[in-house]
């Protein structure tokens, strides 16, 4: 009997076992899926979460009932993988493997910036990356009538670029329903030279932020979170001041990684952008937020990531060369507040660019424009991350790689 | 795109960032630096020198990454290029951009 392990039942590890589960070979494989948590999350609700648009009950279920039978579910905490032996320490025994799939995920770092992880956090200084800070700043929020909000990234890469943008349009329109807005500035602080992070979404959107009364700060490189003083201030001495200050600390992989010796700087793995093999170990494979590939850090990213992993585990275990498939293909949604969204589909070569998805001419998803439609798609994708993509069932229409379709390519 | 520095033509991208490493020279960097009224010392060439090795080894370029080049700390680097310290000094270094990933 031969062992295939997954770390983590997360987005990616739950949807690997989905897949495998019926492709491979019964008698000769056995699947084991670790991850520490009794809870599964639904991480694109923690930007709901803070303006009461989603309540607890919607972001959280039991991460078990979405492993399939005949996968054995350990809920253990994985202390260090043994590449050179093959085998995964956990806290209580060891595993060994013939295949690993790291699909630890990526979290917050509020400690890698100094001031930040102080006595003022989650009082004056929030995360909405996680379930404790989003719930922490939903109570805050209900609150916060007046003062200066400061919307703000530390450093790339983070997991769904887009969300803080997001959350600084939401905020907009939350205040606004509360007719609190006109007594409260909302500031967006950013470490890119543009809102968003890809320059041709830059340029043809900016007009949000103006028509929302959003200011910008680009080049912000922070330094350090005077927390005394309520402000912000970057290595040339820039300073923002907040009243209520809500950021996206450093992202990094899990501590797990760093133990073992498998990641860079950020605890990221190494890992072959199309074939998502990992460069060092050819029988580890990584996927989701876990690899250091530049593609976005989002859910739909893995769920097409997911796709081509499958296949390549098969090729692996029949000897025959992996695809160099994935294309760093992504599809997000964008939240503009009103009750409206953008839709952008992507990946390493092809920026964003206005056109019509899935169909061309059709849609009836618009491109790089907002919609009432595609704010509809945005709820519906938690329906379809529970539904759908947990499983591993193919979203009908849209492939694992971009396709040009639809896409007003000539900029 | 051709831009023309000391008499030389130079393909550069809308931004004006070298599309050939391999015609870049230490004159060309320094041209560079002056549209950026940088004026070259030993360490800003330290800098470039490192940027060009962390280039050729594949290594993505990040602000994090200077912290731990030995070089330079991330204060000394602001205050070397003001502005986009990384923008500018991968400009008069000939490498691309870093790409930020969204
Ligand atoms: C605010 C926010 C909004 C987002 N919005 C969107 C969106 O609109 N669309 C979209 O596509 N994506 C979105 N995302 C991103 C998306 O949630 C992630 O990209 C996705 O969950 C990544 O899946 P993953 O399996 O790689 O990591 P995760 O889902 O984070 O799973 C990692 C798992 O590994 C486990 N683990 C890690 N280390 C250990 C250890 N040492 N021992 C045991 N278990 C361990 C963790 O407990 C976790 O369950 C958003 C994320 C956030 C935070």
């Amino acid at each position: 009997m031969k062992n295939l392990v997954i770390l983590g039942a997360g987005t990616s590890g739950t949807m690997m076992a989905n897949h495998l589960v019926s492709k491979l070979e019964k008698k000769e494989w056995r699947i084991h899926i670790v991850d520490q948590y009794k809870t599964h999350y639904y991480q694109p609700g923690f930007l709901f979460l803070p303006f009461d648009i989603y309540t607890k009950e919607q972001v959280q279920k039991e991460g078990k009932k979405f492993i399939p039978r005949g996968v054995n579910y350990i809920q253990q905490k994985i202390e260090k993988i043994d590449a050179n032996n093959e085998l995964v320490e956990l806290e209580n025994g060891t595993l060994s493997y013939d295949i690993l799939i790291i699909a630890t995920g990526s979290k917050i770092a509020p400690n890698e910036v100094e001031g930040m992880l102080s006595k003022e956090w989650r009082k004056t200084i929030f995360d909405f990356y996680t379930y404790e800070g989003a719930l922490a700043l939903r109570n805050k929020l209900r609150e916060f009538k007046e003062g200066k909000l400061v919307v703000h990234i530390t450093e790339m890469p983070i997991k769904c670029p887009v969300a803080p943008l997001e959350f600084a349009f939401l905020a907009d329109s939350y205040f606004k329903k509360k007719k609190v807005r006109d007594k409260i500035e909302i500031t967006y602080v950013t470490p890119l030279s543009g809102a968003f992070t890809k320059e041709f979404c830059s340029k043809s959107l900016g007009y949000l932020l103006e028509d929302k009364n959003i200011k910008l700060v680009t080049d912000f490189a922070i330094e350090r979170v005077d927390f005394a003083n309520t402000k912000i201030v970057d290595y040339v001495d820039n300073e923002v001041t907040y009243d209520l200050l809500v950021t996206v600390p450093t992202n990094m992989g899990d501590e797990v990684i760093e133990r073992s010796s498998l990641g860079d700087d950020l605890n990221f793995v190494p890992t072959h952008p199309n074939t998502l093999q990992s460069l060092e170990n050819e029988n580890i494979f990584v996927i989701g937020d876990a690899t250091n590939v530049p593609a976005s850090k989002a859910g739909s990213v893995a769920h097409f990531q997911a796709e081509t992993l499958t296949d390549n585990i098969l090729l692996y275990i029949n000897n025959k060369p992996l695809k160099e498939e994935f294309d760093g293909h992504a599809n997000c949604f964008i939240e503009t507040g009103n009750n409206k969204a953008l839709l952008i589909d992507f990946n390493y070569e092809q920026e964003p660019v206005t056109g019509t998805f899935p169909f061309a001419k059709i849609g009836p998803l618009q491109l790089l424009k907002e919609s009432v439609f595609n704010h509809w798609g945005k709820l519906a994708f938690r329906w379809i991350y529970w539904n759908m993509l947990l499983k591993g069932i193919k979203i009908p229409f849209v492939s694992r790689n971009m396709s040009l379709s639809g896409k007003n390519i000539n900029k | 795109m051709i831009k023309t520095i000391k008499k030389v033509d130079i393909h550069v991208n809308d931004e004006g960032y070298l599309t050939d490493f391999s015609q870049w020279t230490k004159e060309i960097g320094e041209e560079i630096a002056k549209e950026y009224e940088i004026e070259m010392t030993d360490k800003h060439w330290e800098v470039i020198n490192w940027i060009q090795e962390q280039v050729k080894t594949n290594k993505a370029l990040s602000i994090r990454g200077i912290k731990k080049s030995g070089v330079i700390d991330i204060k000394q680097f602001y205050a070397l290029f003001p502005g986009g310290p990384l923008k500018v000094s991968t400009k008069i270094a000939g490498v691309p951009k870093p790409k930020s990933c969204i």
